[in-house]
């Protein structure tokens, strides 16, 4: 594989200037991801507008090139999804990155992040990649358990 | 710095050729030999020839065929000792202070649950060393915890390494069992053992001795280390995964409870009782690798045939031209000594501000392998206060040249590119 098919400028600029890298100020819920093998840290942060979607995402953290930029990636993705959306693109990502889907109108609505398709060529990275958007999926798909449980009670 | 005479040495590289992966690949720098070897091609002929012309299950069948079985892993218990200079008086290998287990972990495992559970009680002291892979630490906490002992562990000074006043300090007349990696598996500094030993034996401890990075690549005497027992794993030096040796003291081994239980490892059984067979079979339960234990002394037929004490000298030699090279690059830091004298095998080193995972992943696309991570030594990496709690690693072996380690550089230079330009 050829270094500038995952490590190229565009990627390389998520990594030098993050877009989403900062401290976000009053989140409606914020979620920690961690990868014990490799010291990824990441601490993902969003705020939700009155109709529920998602209105502002950020991320803090440190790890690998490979865990920041999808993080940014990701982030830009995120800003107006509906969480049940967010959690879609976050199946599909993972989908991708595991070389489970290769189709590439399928990965359409990844957008950007289709950049990272490379990862499932090569296995030990998975992890890096999936950690921001593992982190969503788990502080998402809790926030909807919490909801209905509120509802229910 | 390397004299012309050693480059040229490092240079030619008559041993490649006899390493079917690298053959194969000509263009790969195959930089992880501390994670595990490559083997030569009499090793996996060696396998083969065992399953076409003597398989039978060894110390079971009364036929000749398994007599042969049983005797091609009796040969390679005494090459084993001969290599690490367990010998008798008239010189004869002492075949039967060999035991065979799958790896080193498994070996130190083994003494753990046997030894540390027969002599440990509440209050005593296991002394490891902070650089100790998890396979010489996890084993000792878990015991530690079970009989009450205490975990101590030497650490090393600002030069890397332990001295006898930490070893004076730190092993007490509490001590009861001393176990310390000879070779450091990151920063690859070798432990001055004997003298470890030494204190140990003062103290009344046994001494145990990690050796899966050094019985690869200095020549290891047992009675020159003064250890009472010395774990390796066959896979880091040639031999096949899944064969590995615990050496010991006969009164030691003798000494100690059997491990797994059940075939092969008794005398005689009756409804509500078992006599252990001698050493070394008291620790072999179950069917053995006889295969993999025949192609390991092939594997040391090799190393003899090429002359293990060169071997040694052209190691050094790249280890000194490894770290002299990485040294040299302004945007590299080695973690451990900068002498290249003081590595054996191994050197660790991080790209400044880059993760070791990016560098070891563009390094894989330029066709060089190296290691990348916390090397199962995480305890080390916390003491060190290195970021990210990793590093890089890379690791030669005698089949390498100076051309891999070449490779290496230039890898790292496009490393840096890919992160901040070419400029
Ligand atoms: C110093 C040290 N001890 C123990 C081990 C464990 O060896 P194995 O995985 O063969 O059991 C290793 C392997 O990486 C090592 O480097």
């Amino acid at each position: 594989m050829d270094v500038t098919s995952l490590y190229n400028a565009e990627f390389m600029d998520h990594v030098a200037h993050p877009d989403y890298k900062y401290q976000m100020e009053n989140p409606t819920c914020t979620h920690e991801g961690v990868n014990p093998s490799c010291g990824d840290e990441l601490k993902f942060s969003v705020r939700l507008a009155d109709d529920g979607t998602i209105d502002e995402a950020a991320f803090t953290g440190r790890g690998c090139a490979i865990s920041q930029a999808s993080a940014d990636i990701m982030s830009d993705l995120m800003v107006g999804r509906t969480p049940e959306e967010a959690i879609h693109l976050c199946d599909l990502f993972e989908r991708m990155v595991r070389g489970e889907v290769t189709d590439e109108a399928e990965l359409e609505p990844l957008e950007d992040a289709e950049m990272l398709k490379d990862i499932s060529h090569m296995p030990a990275r998975v992890k890096c990649a999936e950690l921001a958007w593992r982190t969503l999926k788990e502080m998402l798909e809790a926030r909807a358990a919490a909801d209905k449980d509120e509802k229910g009670a | 710095m390397l004299t012309q005479d050693e480059l040229s040495t490092i240079e030619q590289n008559p041993y490649r050729g006899d390493y079917p992966l690298l053959s194969a690949n000509p263009d790969l720098a195959f930089l992880d030999s501390a994670a595990t070897a490559q083997r030569p091609a009499v090793v996996l002929d060696a396998q083969r020839h065992f399953y076409e012309t003597m398989n039978a299950n060894p110390l079971r069948g009364l036929y000749r065929l398994s007599v042969e079985a049983t005797e091609a892993i009796a040969q390679t218990r005494d090459k084993i000792a001969a290599f690490l200079g367990a010998v008798d008086e008239a010189g004869k290998p002492c075949g039967s202070q060999v035991v065979f287990t799958r790896n080193a972990s498994e070996s130190l495992n083994l003494v753990a649950r046997t030894l540390g559970r027969s002599v440990l009680k509440p209050g005593d002291d296991v002394v490891i060393s902070i650089m100790e892979h998890h396979s010489n630490l996890i084993p000792w906490q878990q015991i530690c915890r079970e009989t009450g002992a205490n975990l101590v562990y030497l650490r090393m000074d600002e030069n890397y390494r332990i001295t006898p006043e930490e070893v004076a300090a730190k092993v007490g007349p509490r001590a009861k069992i001393v176990s310390v990696t000879q070779v450091s598996n990151v920063l690859g500094v070798e432990n001055d053992i004997p003298m470890i030993a030494r204190r140990a034996h003062e103290m009344g401890a046994y001494m145990v001795v990690d050796g899966a990075q050094s019985v690869p690549h200095v020549r290891v005497n047992v009675r020159e280390l003064g250890c009472d027992l010395l774990a390796f794993s066959a896979h880091k030096m040639g031999g096949p995964m899944g064969i590995g040796v615990l050496w010991g003291k006969p009164e030691v081994l003798d000494a100690m409870p059997p491990f797994l239980t059940g075939g092969e490892m008794i005398d005689s059984v009756t409804e509500t009782d078992a006599v252990w067979a001698p050493v070394p079979q008291k620790f072999e339960a179950g069917t053995q690798d006889a295969a993999g234990a025949y192609a390991f002394g092939a594997c040391l037929d090799y190393l003899d045939e090429k002359g293990f004490g060169a071997l040694e000298v052209r190691e050094r030699l790249l280890a000194r031209y490894l770290t002299d090279s990485l040294a040299a690059l302004p945007y590299v830091d080695v973690i451990g000594p900068a002498e290249g004298e003081r590595h054996v095998g191994s050197v660790a080193f991080n790209v400044r501000g880059i993760h070791p995972h990016d560098v070891a992943s563009i390094l894989d696309m330029n066709n060089v392998c190296i290691r990348a991570g916390h090397h199962c030594a995480q305890p080390l990496l916390a003491y060190l206060g290195v970021e990210n709690g990793a590093t890089c690693r890379a690791s030669i072996a005698f089949y390498n040249d100076k051309s891999d380690i070449d490779a290496l550089v230039d890898g790292l230079a496009k490393v840096w590119e890919v992160f901040h330009g070419r400029d």
